[in-house]
């Protein structure tokens, strides 16, 4: 075949499209600009439904990207590319450029940085975190406060920068629901004499054992569900954080003590992908994703002929997801190769 | 001297540090299925007594674990334990016997009347 495939991105769907490609023959260069390959899969201790070690992703990961048909770059950042005649020409930072056939964009996502929602008190108060910082924390198996004290009751508040207008985010980043249950069952695990509450608009539980896992929260770890989006967040002279919330199912507001909040920090389309859709004329959607060509049938498809998009660069996706959706956009490449001569 | 009639009207505000939860500890130690409890509604829909007075038995539910006894001991004794929530519990809570208790922690506990 002989054939070259860039792929820009070197987390989950990028390193999942790359080893396939490269078992399909194709000459594949995989660029990631972080100093290791994974994304965020790295930062996460284990994964939703079934708390599975991330750790045996990134190992299956790493696995499919160790193939002879694959050059990995990383500590690379992509610049820009140009499509001359049937050929993409990709620079990147170093002021190398890379030839290939096709393109595959997986430039991923950006957690919503919570300091945005000043309101919350990240970067404010010290036990104010987000569901990533809390992730790193299982990873270290070490859940504390921020004077060291264990914390005896931890609240989960969904919806940070997702759902939102202030934010400019009207989308559901759909993930957080589940990883707030998750959390919280970890957070029980760990202190099993802490108190866990959940704060949400909606529980969005549409996936493989989500509802399951709501359920187990619920009857096993004892986890309180309390419908309403916390407003503000306060200190009070116990050193204790106060949320202040509408219990909208009392329909009455509800004034609680913590002694950390965790927020459920959504998906925002990367940066750096922003800068590499506007700086090739790639359409972008709504919710600043890419906007794939077709919906239903071209959701790998881009507005430029033999670019093609994969994982969370088009929406918020789980890793189940971002893996699908990176196959199916190895499909797309080879059908496409095929039928360029 | 005329009375202008102004207030100071107590605060609506649902005090969690402030409430007694033991009622509801109570009432999950004995029937834990409360736990399950998701909010949908679908006792309170059915329920006679909600259809002809503003008795929710989902309201309830609510208090109970926010610690909101006092308004639970004033309605609770609207229900009349026909059982037709229990029929239609999406997630199987043992919705009258969790009335049945919330009555038997009210007589056991101190500091209510019931």
């Amino acid at each position: 075949m002989g054939k070259s495939v860039v792929v820009i991105g070197g987390g989950t769907a990028g390193m999942e499209a790359a080893g396939r490609l490269a078992h399909e023959g194709y000459s594949v260069t995989l660029i990631e600009k972080g100093e290791e390959f994974g994304g965020h899969l790295r930062d996460w201790y284990h994964l939703f439904p079934d708390r599975r070690s991330s750790d045996e992703v990134l190992a299956y990961l790493n696995n499919q990207v160790s193939h002879q048909n694959i050059r990995l770059l990383k500590g690379q950042r992509v610049t820009g590319f140009q499509r001359k005649g049937n050929e993409f020409i990709v620079s990147t930072g170093g002021g190398d450029t890379i030839n290939a056939d096709a393109l595959l964009l997986a430039t991923g996502f950006d957690l919503f940085k919570s300091q945005r929602k000043e309101e919350y008190g990240y970067g404010i108060y010290d036990n104010v975190i987000t569901s990533a910082d809390l992730e790193m924390m299982f990873r270290k198996k070490d859940l504390r406060l921020a004077n060291g004290i264990i914390p005896e009751r931890v609240g989960f508040l969904h919806c940070v920068g997702s759902r939102d207008e202030k934010v400019g985010n009207i989308y559901c980043s759909k993930l957080c629901c589940v990883t707030a249950v998750k959390q919280a069952i970890e957070v029980r695990k760990m202190i099993p004499s802490a108190k866990v509450f959940c704060f949400y608009m909606d529980m969005r539980m549409g996936g493989a054992l989500y509802e399951e896992l709501y359920k187990e929260a619920q009857e096993k770890y004892s986890v309180s569900f309390i419908r309403g989006k916390v407003s503000e967040v306060a200190v009070n002279i116990n050193d204790r954080l106060v949320a202040k919330v509408e219990d909208t199912l009392a329909g009455r507001p509800l004034k609680m003590e913590l002694d950390m909040l965790v927020l459920m920090a959504g998906m925002e389309m990367s940066e750096d992908g922003i800068k590499l859709a506007d700086g090739a004329k790639l359409k972008r959607g709504e919710n600043r994703f890419f906007q794939p060509a077709d919906h239903h049938f071209g959701t790998n498809i881009g507005n430029m002929k033999g670019v093609f998009y994969a994982g969370a660069c088009t929406a918020p996706l789980n890793i189940t997801e971002t893996i699908s959706h990176a196959r199916s956009a190895v499909t797309e490449i080879v059908n496409y190769l095929n039928s360029e001569k | 001297m005329d009375k202008f009639g102004f207030t100071l009207s107590k605060a609506r505000v649902i005090d969690y540090e402030a409430n007694d939860r033991t009622i509801v500890d109570y009432i999950i130690e004995r029937e834990p299925s409360l736990k399950l409890c998701i909010e949908c509604g679908c006792c309170t829909a059915t329920c006679t007594t909600g259809n002809f007075t503003d008795f929710s038995l989902r309201e309830i539910h609510i208090l109970l674990k926010r610690g909101e006894n006092e308004q639970v001991r004033q309605k609770i004794k609207k229900c009349m334990l026909c059982g037709k929530c229990i029929l239609v519990c999406p997630r199987g809570v043992n919705t009258r016997n969790v009335v049945s208790l919330a009555r038997q922690a009210f007589r056991n506990t101190e500091g209510y009347e019931f």
